[in-house]
């Protein structure tokens, strides 16, 4: 049977003028949906599960699966907490509910977020619908895939250090990070508390930035959220006129960058230009030569005390044990995935007595330079211009034995994330066949220059999101 | 950047995981390579730059003193893998 | 005392103080236990510690945490920083709880402890602010004690309350300084009205760290940590008993170990607690969910205005008039306020003392609801009026206009040719007593006089009584 909706191509905002018209219920554009899944997600495994009768009147959404939903299990890609069915909603759940969302399902992610290829996914890994042999890309690589393979029409993910950009990349969507503190985490499974942040995936740019201003805004129960400085405004130029963008010079020199991703990343710079912009060269050097290694103990020293809660009693599943001690170091044992025993056991490492300075103390100073590294370029510069991943989607199984080789798919998005900056992930062209991700960083509350940007580069560039086998 | 055996035994325990042998094993050598990678932070003389714990340069987020609705018992012990009447069971802490 | 001959203690305390919040520390759960419904019903994600869930400090607690700070003299922060204190027991909904390491609201205090060689200064190191944890309760075990418990269950109804915590400086020298120290620091606590401050409550909580010297040597050996002493008394006992041990280990020639011991107050035992398996490593850091805290002038301005006036100053103004222990008494227990209003209105100092800190205490009189005009007048006529109406007049001094006047009508009697009588009558029924005193047992004293107030109803002067009976028993 074939769906009367072409799922694979409507954006959130034609799918609200349809039904703000009446020429679709949000019963039948639910069912659309509902279909596509059925057709596509058994091969995909985008979603870890879907909601059979949708509550709510509105767009569908899908939700990360490290967004609390009441009622509706909340695993985290984990088995630890597989059955945890959450008595409330996170605040973006809600502020998706207010706005009238309907919750399509919760789709996959890497086990506590904790990845770049969805492959760490307890319940198995998602595939790129562009190539089902190969990653979407992670953790968020479930919300991608579903929204590149049309079986939503936008929804959130979580963002520690490229979670939303990376994926979106791999998969060619649109994807923001955004600035830390603009979104409230309220009810999103903790990775890593001082970068986590909560943002879209979209097909197009518009969408991107109307699903933002829906979640946007500070929270009262998040003391890390503050009110926006300004109203989040739907981009409509098409000109780049007077916009400064910087690349940064170290680009250049990292050859963990693929050939054909370079060249799809610097004709998305000669477009800019065309358009109007300003291009001019920008320097971030710690930030390339020690991003990554400032990251990974920022992240892992938090996470290990994020996931000390995760010990079986309040919730999640138990493995018993003779005494209290036993059964949670049973537990979690066995309710851990590797990733996250890594990275616990490296975090714990780097906060125990004895290393606190030289590592998780000394990342943190690290952290100042970067901060204030990009705080100089983006005095000069209104947009940080990159590459989002270095390379395109890679083979399922590919990466899953080195750590190191994995965490360097995010080598690009994890200097901005380290400094609280607002990314944008926009879809610049193929390579190999597929998708290549311009990311766009901003100063700190830039969104609207970011939306502004890449809402032109995606007009002039004209990417088709609709992955090719399926066209 | 070297991690022991029983180093990683120790931080295990701390972190309350019981690992197997061949996962100890494992996370010596990888945790070994990552902190090789990661101990790149120790090249920079970094005494006069003060740490960053927060991107958000905010402070004196507070709450007043209001009581707002607890959860209903049944909802905080909904999830629970073992309860005895209104509380949460766990095996004996000695 | 067990500090005897040539070892001196050194006593270090950390207290823990519930404050009396109307809600919890990072939630707005309603906080304390006891109060509302059954177990686990004053939770929520946050204090159980849901996934996802997130701190927000309480306003209330932060400026009360300051003010207790000011009280005690201390530096107060400008920035205070909450971090993370990691460990895992089924108490705490984390697997950290939420605690100040190196940036605490309050540092470098000084309580001031009268003593009869002038003014013992106990140094305040910090003064910072966390969250309670949850209770455990162990049960099924064979014995009823912990180690044969064969579960615990545990109700987060507590979890999440605010505490300070009070670290002073190795600084006291006994037991009883220790005590005193406590008695004081407990009553400015109370006057702040930031908590009830109850050791049996558990809403204070003392641990002291004990440690002895040779006596004028400033070293510093091995201390041991006593816990779970539920009174001030027991806190003294427990050091007492710390000290012996620890002076019978060094002169037996032993090397002390670092301990941790439970006393028992009740039969006065220390008990080793089971040492951990690794060493404490709690693995501190900032508190990412939350931002620094930067108290400004205008609250601490605001915070030290409204500070009572301090215990110690009070305490040498009234030893003006009284001894150093009696002014201790009305000063700890709240009472010298209305002594000194009971003497400018014109009674006698000891007399005042006497009465407010044994009668008014007895009769559990508020002492805030008494008029101190009311109370000179009857202490000043306490010898004249008859023990009873005296008594009951005490008893009704916190009624709402009271007065006097009635019960200071009732005179005493003490007039000789009316009581004669009845002693030589009382003396004549108890004729074996009589013999028994004259042959030396002059406790029987009492006797006779109580027989004689009894007989009387309480109206005779117990004085002239007194002299009489004495009078008649020689003759
Ligand atoms: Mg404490
Ligand atoms: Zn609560």
């Amino acid at each position: 049977m074939e769906a009367v909706i072409d799922t694979l191509r409507l954006t959130a905002e034609d799918a609200q003028g349809l039904v703000e018209h009446k020429e679709l219920s949000p019963a039948e554009l639910h069912a659309a949906y509902r279909h596509a899944i059925a057709q596509r997600d058994p091969e995909l495994h985008c979603y870890l599960r879907t909601i059979e009768e949708p509550v709510g009147e509105g767009i569908p959404i899908a939700l990360k699966d490290v967004i609390s939903t009441q009622g509706v299990e909340t695993t985290a890609g984990s088995k630890i907490l597989a059955g945890y069915v959450p008595v409330f909603d996170a605040t973006v759940a809600e502020r998706c509910k207010g706005a009238g969302l309907t919750l399509l399902g919760k789709t996959n992610t890497d086990e506590f977020a904790m990845g770049s290829s969805t492959e760490n996914s307890a319940f198995g890994p998602s595939r790129n619908p562009w190539d089902p042999t190969r990653v979407p890309g992670g953790s968020g690589g479930g919300s991608a895939a579903a929204v590149s393979a049309g079986l939503a029409p936008w929804a959130l993910g979580s963002d520690t250090g490229g979670s939303i950009k990376q994926p979106s990349a791999l998969c060619g969507n649109v994807g923001l990070r955004p600035t830390y503190g603009t979104v409230s985490r309220y009810g999103v499974v903790a990775f890593a508390s001082s970068l986590d942040q909560i943002g879209p995936v979209a097909k197009n740019v518009r969408d991107c930035a109307l699903l933002y201003s829906i979640i946007a805004g500070r929270d009262p129960r998040d003391a890390t959220t503050v009110e926006l400085p300004e109203q989040v405004t739907l981009p409509t130029d098409e000109r780049l006129d007077g916009l400064r963008i910087g690349v940064p010079k170290q680009v250049d020199g990292l050859t963990a960058i693929e050939p054909g991703v370079r060249a799809a990343f610097d004709q998305a710079i000669a477009r800019a230009r065309e358009l109007g912009a300003e291009v001019g060269e920008c320097d971030l050097p710690l930030s390339f030569e020690y991003g990554m290694a400032c990251y990974y103990l920022v992240a892992p020293a938090e996470a290990s005390s994020n996931l000390a809660r995760y010990d079986g009693v309040r919730y999640g599943t138990r493995v018993d044990g003779s005494t209290y001690r036993e059964m949670v170091e049973r537990t979690r044992d066995a309710g851990f995935g590797p990733e996250p025993k890594r990275r616990i056991m490296l975090g714990t490492y780097a906060l125990s007595a004895g290393y606190y300075d030289a590592f998780y103390g000394q990342a943190q100073r690290v952290r100042t330079l970067l901060i204030r590294e990009h705080r100089d370029a983006l005095d000069k510069f209104d947009i940080i211009a990159t590459p989002t991943a270095p390379t395109v989607a890679f083979p399922i199984g590919d990466k899953a034995a080195d750590p190191l080789a994995m965490y360097a798919c995010d080598v690009l998005t994890i200097p901005s994330c380290l400094a609280g900056l607002p990314g944008l992930n926009v879809p610049c062209g193929l390579s190999e066949g597929l998708p290549v991700g311009l990311q766009l960083i901003g100063a700190q509350f830039g969104e609207n220059t970011l939306f502004r940007a890449g809402h032109a580069l995606e007009q002039a560039i004209g990417f088709d999101t609709v992955p090719t086998r399926y066209r | 950047m070297a991690i022991t055996r029983d180093e990683v035994l120790h931080v295990a325990r701390l972190a309350r995981l019981d690992l197997r042998d061949d996962e100890i094993e494992q996370l010596t050598a990888e945790l070994g390579a990552i902190l090789d990678a990661v101990g790149k932070v120790a090249e920079l003389d970094l005494s006069d730059v003060p740490p960053t714990s927060h991107p958000l340069a905010v402070v004196n987020v507070l709450a007043d003193d209001e009581p707002h609705a607890s959860l209903d018992f049944d909802q905080a012990l909904a999830n629970a893998p073992a309860v005895d009447g209104p509380l949460f069971r766990v095996p004996p802490t000695v | 005392m067990a500090a005897a001959g040539a070892w001196e203690p050194v006593i270090g305390l950390e207290i823990h103080v519930q404050l009396k919040t109307r809600t919890k520390m990072f939630c707005r759960c309603a906080s304390g236990y006891g109060v509302g419904g059954g177990e686990n019903t004053q939770t929520c994600p946050v204090c159980l510690g849901f996934p996802g869930a997130l701190p927000v400090p309480n306003r209330q607690a932060i400026d009360w945490t300051i003010k207790l700070g000011l009280a005690l003299d201390c530096e107060i922060a400008s920035r205070a920083v909450f971090s993370r204190k990691n460990y895992f027991y089924p108490d705490l909904s984390k697997g950290y709880q939420i605690s100040q390491y190196d940036l605490p609201f309050c540092r470098n205090g000084t309580m001031i402890v009268p003593t009869e060689h002038g003014d013992h200064r106990v140094g305040i190191v910090r003064a910072h602010l966390e969250e309670d944890a949850a209770k455990t309760v162990h049960v099924g075990g064979a014995r009823g004690r912990i180690g044969g418990a064969e579960i615990s269950l545990v109700d987060f109804n507590r979890g999440g309350t605010p505490l300070v915590e009070i670290v002073t400086a190795p600084d006291i020298g006994s037991s009883d300084e220790a005590k005193r120290f406590l008695q004081l620091l407990r009553q400015t606590i109370v006057e702040l009205g930031i908590s009830d401050a109850e050791m049996e409550k558990g809403t204070l909580r003392v641990d002291a760290n004990v440690s002895i010297r040779p006596k004028g040597s400033t070293e510093l050996r091995t201390r041991c940590e006593l816990k779970n002493m539920n009174s001030f008394s027991y806190v003294a006992r427990g050091i007492d008993a710390e000290v012996a041990r620890q002076i019978g280990v060094w002169e037996s020639g032993k090397e002390l170990r670092q301990e941790t011991f439970d006393f028992d107050g009740a039969s006065g035992t220390l008990t080793p607690r089971r040492s951990k398996e690794e060493a404490d490593d709690y693995r501190y850091f900032p508190e990412p969910d939350l931002v620094p805290i930067e108290p400004s002038a205008e609250l601490i301005a605001r915070l030290r205005a409204e500070l009572p006036e301090l215990p110690a100053t009070r305490i040498r103004r009234v030893e003006q008039a009284l001894d150093l222990e009696q002014s201790m008494v009305l000063v700890s227990g709240g009472l010298d306020r209305l002594w000194e209003a009971t003497v400018a209105a014109g009674a006698g100092g000891k007399a005042a003392a006497n009465v407010i800190a044994n009668n008014l205490v007895g009769a559990r009189v508020d002492p805030s609801a008494v008029s101190p005009g009311e109370l000179a007048a009857l202490i000043s006529a306490r010898d004249r009026i008859p023990r009873q109406a005296f008594d009951q007049a005490i008893g009704k001094l916190a009624e709402p206009g009271f007065s006097a006047a009635p019960y200071l009508a009732d005179e005493a009697v003490s007039d000789e040719a009316l009581l004669e009588p009845i002693v030589d009558a009382i003396l004549a029924a108890n004729a074996a007593q009589v013999e028994a005193y004259r042959g030396g047992k002059t406790g029987l004293l009492g006797f006779f006089v109580g027989q004689v107030m009894k007989e009387t109803g309480g109206k005779a002067n117990a004085r002239a009584v007194n002299d009489l009976v004495t009078k008649k028993l020689a003759g």
